[in-house]
């Protein structure tokens, strides 16, 4: 332990005397989440920071009240800002103030029906949506009596599945989960006996990698068509067409990091990352079991090509 | 005496209040059979009549946090805590702040351990507190588990010498008393969450806000602990203390307090139990370490290393658990006059000799130091494989459950609880208040519910209900039969006990994925977790209750010629039942915390609400929820404690 005094003296010295940017010495806050990509997307940001000598801390703290404190400067930024599932506690906190965008990621989300590959053995059909419908009594159970059963996110995602239902004349009813992890436990319970089954999923995502498995293919989203019913197939109802296939991945700052960290603040409005990288981070935690420290540290390592321009 | 205690109930005139409460359960009944033909007013509340407390409480709270900057003084209180958590977590898990020195080398705590078990009990607790700190470094826990830790290091002092302190304030004035009583009351029934609301926003995330929620959650068996000590206390001890000319300070200091020793170090126990309790659910709003990391395990279905990160909760709970009370028991020693510096105070000093000792072992030795999590040893791989075989292996009757429950009970019971008028439920609970606690009870149940109605939550309040009244009458099917089987003898009852120990400290949200994987998303997959809590207090207090009954009593019975059977029926039950009744008590609160905590697997309630609420820091929202899951609570335990405090008199138990 004496060693450590005496190496982390030495090392705070060199840090200060190599400090060109003036950063503050204040620990840059970075929230994580409940997802892995986020986690070890943190600790690779995180590690970046800190290989231009900031100090960086990591919070957990809940996905949507993040907006709230990112405002307040409780913690310094977010790095996904995921269209779907947080654009609208995003945008309240855009209109109130106090934090701004720094720029959306390369990779881009879709957030839609999904099924795991042992599904389409009972529903040859699939991905067609109406090959779905027709094969609803496959997904049937005690709950839902002869209609199929649709496994949806918690309900405060706010997801219009009902609405879509209804709109497309399915023959399903929406069951929704408390949380992703109640998504997760139902699929690996399904393919223990390779139950079909048909959940709410996004990517990207680690189940992805866990249970290959594909999107149902709903009639392709047009702009407006959640607000007039004449758009989509059915002239009378919103909602009667997927989600967007392409929404953005944004990372959410406070308006106070620049000031204080010009250096890393320059950088964060630099990092865009792509689907199959966040998918990689996924990977090296949830399949390879890595920590997410150690696995942060694994995917810099070998992709410092990507990274290191960011810093210049 | 037993000719006293064996006196029938109905020669008693406890039950004289029964013909208003019938009275009031016709009315209920009627209301409910012509609902048709009444108007909607009595069906469901008016919208008009929903009074906004919501409302109400978010400007109340803004006012203070704004206009009166109450938000300075938290802030700064924040403060104060986040610098004591900075130095906690240096020295533990070595986080780059003052005074910039640790991390501590795990063999050093573990040593420290090893000693601080043998000093206060002797070798079997010192194998136990060493053998922790053993597991959760071999494991590769150590990281996590010291940041807990030194979250709690900091909390649980704060909590003892704040509940001490208002304890004694309880103690000097009635009136502090007075008001004190259904504060603590309520705050002890709120559920966790909605703590955590408010504390977000005067505090906002991080480790600190973690430690302000445990010290807040935590606080209250402090007071009531020391407050029962200090009352205590006999007059003669007073006396000689003002004998010897103590002023009031001293007689507090050194008269009082010690003399409620007993019970201030058994709240001082309480405490560290609540501390552990708030370790999962403070990491919603960014409390570190072991709670942390079980929820990111679970949320990829890692069941294996989420249990091993149960079990180290349940490892350090124990230990921490036997020593406050190995403490608690603990004479002080005395040594004859003359005796050296060296055997009076020999703990102290192997604890140093050894510290010292692995500390330069450290350098020379890493992994005396740090085990990296590459190092560590793993049980996560027959864990889950046992996971995984036994819901295939029960598959067949998980489906055949589940189908029952679903179309049988579960549906039906929800339908017709949701289909009865809200005044037949207010009637229908004033009758039954009515016939345990006459017209106070019948109030007090009417205040409760009625103020729910007003709130506008009603039909989620009452998917509440009938979730908690299944699940608690599920668990008395098995909770019962189990407390009978183990009280019996001394063996069996250890071991249940044992097992229901284990099953209350182990991190609720573990069993919220297995009851999912067995049951899918759905109303049975709730009440099986619900089921699973709510059992514990039942076979808890059924075996206590029963190995209460005076032998006396069972050799009487025995001498009258009685079977087993018949002793068991006629005796034991009836002199166990006010005992037994606090375990319904009990299993109620424990099914209305659970509840709310199984909005993770997806249910319509006012869990799902006050989820919704604490995403989105809505403090009125959140709080009016959590006081609508105080009132049922606090009316259950206010008829159960009625009701066997009658029988108890009855009984002439008292």
């Amino acid at each position: 332990m004496i060693t450590r005094v005496l190496t982390t003296t030495t090392a705070a010295v060199l840090a200060m005397s190599a400090a060109h940017a003036a950063d503050s010495s204040d620990p840059i806050i970075i929230p994580t989440h409940n997802w892995s990509s986020q986690i070890v997307m943190s600790h690779v940001v995180g590690q970046i920071f800190e290989s231009m000598g900031n100090s960086v801390e990591f919070v957990s703290t809940d996905s949507q009240a993040v907006y709230e404190s990112v405002r307040l400067g409780d913690v310094t930024l977010e790095l996904e800002v995921w269209e779907g599932a947080f654009g609208k506690s995003f945008n309240e906190a855009l209109s109130k103030g106090g934090l701004h965008d720094a720029g959306g990621h390369n990779a881009v989300t879709r957030e839609d029906w999904w099924y795991p590959m042992w599904t389409k053995e009972a529903c040859p059909g699939l991905p067609d949506w109406e090959a779905l419908n027709a094969c609803a009594a496959v997904f049937a159970t005690p709950e839902t009596g002869d209609k199929g059963r649709f496994l949806g996110g918690p309900v405060d995602w706010l997801k219009h599945d009902a609405e879509r239902v209804e709109a497309l004349g399915m023959n399903f009813t929406v069951v929704n989960a408390g949380s992703a992890s109640a998504l997760w436990a139902e699929v690996a319970a399904a393919e223990k006996t390779k139950r079909p089954v048909v959940i709410f999923n996004w990517t990207p995502n680690f189940a992805e990698a866990v249970w290959p498995g594909e999107f149902v293919e709903f009639p392709t989203w047009v702009e407006g068509c959640d607000k007039d019913p004449s758009v989509g197939p059915n002239p009378n109802a919103t909602y009667d067409c997927g989600n967007p296939a392409t929404g953005y991945l944004k990372k959410a700052v406070w308006d106070g990091m620049e000031g204080k960290w010009p250096a890393a603040y320059s950088t964060l409005t630099k990092i865009s990352f792509t689907n199959p990288q966040i998918a990689e981070m996924a990977k090296l935690v949830d399949i390879d079991e890595l920590e997410p420290e150690d696995a942060a540290a694994e995917w810099l390592a070998s992709n410092e090509a990507v990274w290191k321009p960011w810093t210049q | 005496m037993s000719e006293q205690t064996l006196q029938l109930p109905k020669h008693q005139p406890v039950w004289n209040h029964q013909r208003t409460a019938w009275s009031i359960l016709i009315f209920a009944i009627s209301i409910a059979l012509f609902k048709g033909v009444l108007p909607a007013g009595f069906v469901r509340l008016p919208d008009g009549l929903v009074i906004p407390f919501a409302d109400g409480i978010n400007a109340a709270f803004a006012f203070l946090r704004d206009d009166l900057g109450l938000i300075h003084v938290t802030r700064a209180f924040a403060d104060m805590v986040e610098w004591l958590l900075n130095v906690t977590g240096n020295l533990l898990y070595g986080k780059n702040r003052w005074p910039r020195i640790g991390p501590i080398p795990w063999t050093v705590i573990a040593s420290i351990g090893f000693v601080v078990g043998y000093a206060l009990q002797g070798w079997r607790l010192s194998l136990l507190t060493g053998g922790t700190f053993v597991w959760i470094a071999v494991m590769g826990q150590w990281k996590w588990a010291m940041e807990t830790l030194s979250v709690i290091v900091v909390a649980a002092p704060f909590s003892i010498l704040f509940g001490l302190v208002m304890g004694v304030l309880a103690w000097k004035s009635r009136r502090v008393e007075a008001v004190m009583n259904p504060v603590l009351n309520i705050a002890q029934s709120l559920p966790h969450f909605a703590y955590m609301i408010p504390v977000v926003v005067f505090i906002g995330v991080g480790p600190k806000a973690g430690a302000i929620v445990t010290i807040i959650f935590s606080v209250p068996p402090m007071i009531r602990m020391s407050l029962l000590g200090l009352r205590k206390v006999p007059e003669e001890v007073i006396e000689s203390g003002h004998m010897c000319g103590a002023t009031r300070w001293q007689l507090l200091r050194h008269v009082r307090i010690p003399t409620a020793r007993t019970e201030i170090l058994v709240g001082v126990n309480q405490v560290i139990m609540q501390c552990l309790a708030m370790v999962v659910l403070a990491s919603f709003i960014g409390m570190p370490g072991l709670g942390q990391k079980l929820l990111q395990l679970l949320q990829s279905l890692k069941i294996g290393r989420s249990a091993e990160i149960g079990i180290t909760i349940v490892l350090l709970a124990v230990v921490l658990d036997r020593c406050t009370k190995a403490w608690a028991t603990k004479q002080p020693a005395h040594f004859e006059k003359g005796t050296p510096y060296v055997v009076r105070n020999k703990f102290l000093l192997i604890g140093v000799v050894s510290a010292v000792l692995f500390l330069a072992l450290a350098q020379v030795f890493p992994i005396l130091d740090q085990i990296g999590r590459r190092q560590a040893f793993t049980i996560s791989k027959p864990i889950d494989a046992i996971a995984d075989w036994i819901i295939v292996l029960i598959d067949p009757i998980t489906q055949w459950l589940r189908w029952f429950l679903i179309t049988w009970v579960l549906i039906p019971i929800r339908d017709g609880v949701l289909w009865l008028p809200y005044i037949s439920v207010l009637a229908l609970l004033a009758a039954l208040g009515w016939a345990i606690g006459g017209l106070r009870s019948a109030a007090i149940c009417l205040a409760f519910f009625g103020l729910i109605a007003l709130s506008g939550w009603w039909d989620r309040a009452m998917i509440t209900v009938y979730t908690v009244m299944v699940s608690v009458v599920i668990a008395a099917c098995i909770g019962f039969p189990l407390g009978i089987w183990g009280s019996f003898t001394p063996r069996r009852s250890s071991a249940a006990l044992l097992i229901c120990d284990t099953l209350q400290t182990f991190p609720s949200f573990i069993y919220l994925i297995p009851v999912v994987m067995l049951f899918g998303v759905n109303d049975v997959a709730v009440v099986g977790a619900v089921v699973l809590f709510a059992a514990v207090p039942l076979v808890r207090y059924t075996i206590e209750g029963l190995r209460q009954v005076p032998e006396t009593l069972i050799e009487a019975a025995d001498m009258s010629g009685a079977t087993q059977m018949q002793t068991l029926w006629h005796v034991r039950l009836p002199m166990a039942l006010p005992t037994i009744m606090v375990g319904v008590n009990q299993s109620t609160m424990f099914s209305l915390f659970m509840v709310i905590i199984a909005a993770f697997i997806g249910t319509q309630d006012l869990g799902q609400e006050m989820q919704r609420a604490l995403s989105s820091t809505d403090v009125g929202k959140g709080l009016v929820l959590g006081l609508a899951v105080a009132f049922m609570g606090l009316m259950v335990d206010h008829l159960t404690t009625t009701w066997a405090h009658r029988k108890k008199q009855a009984l002439g138990l008292i």
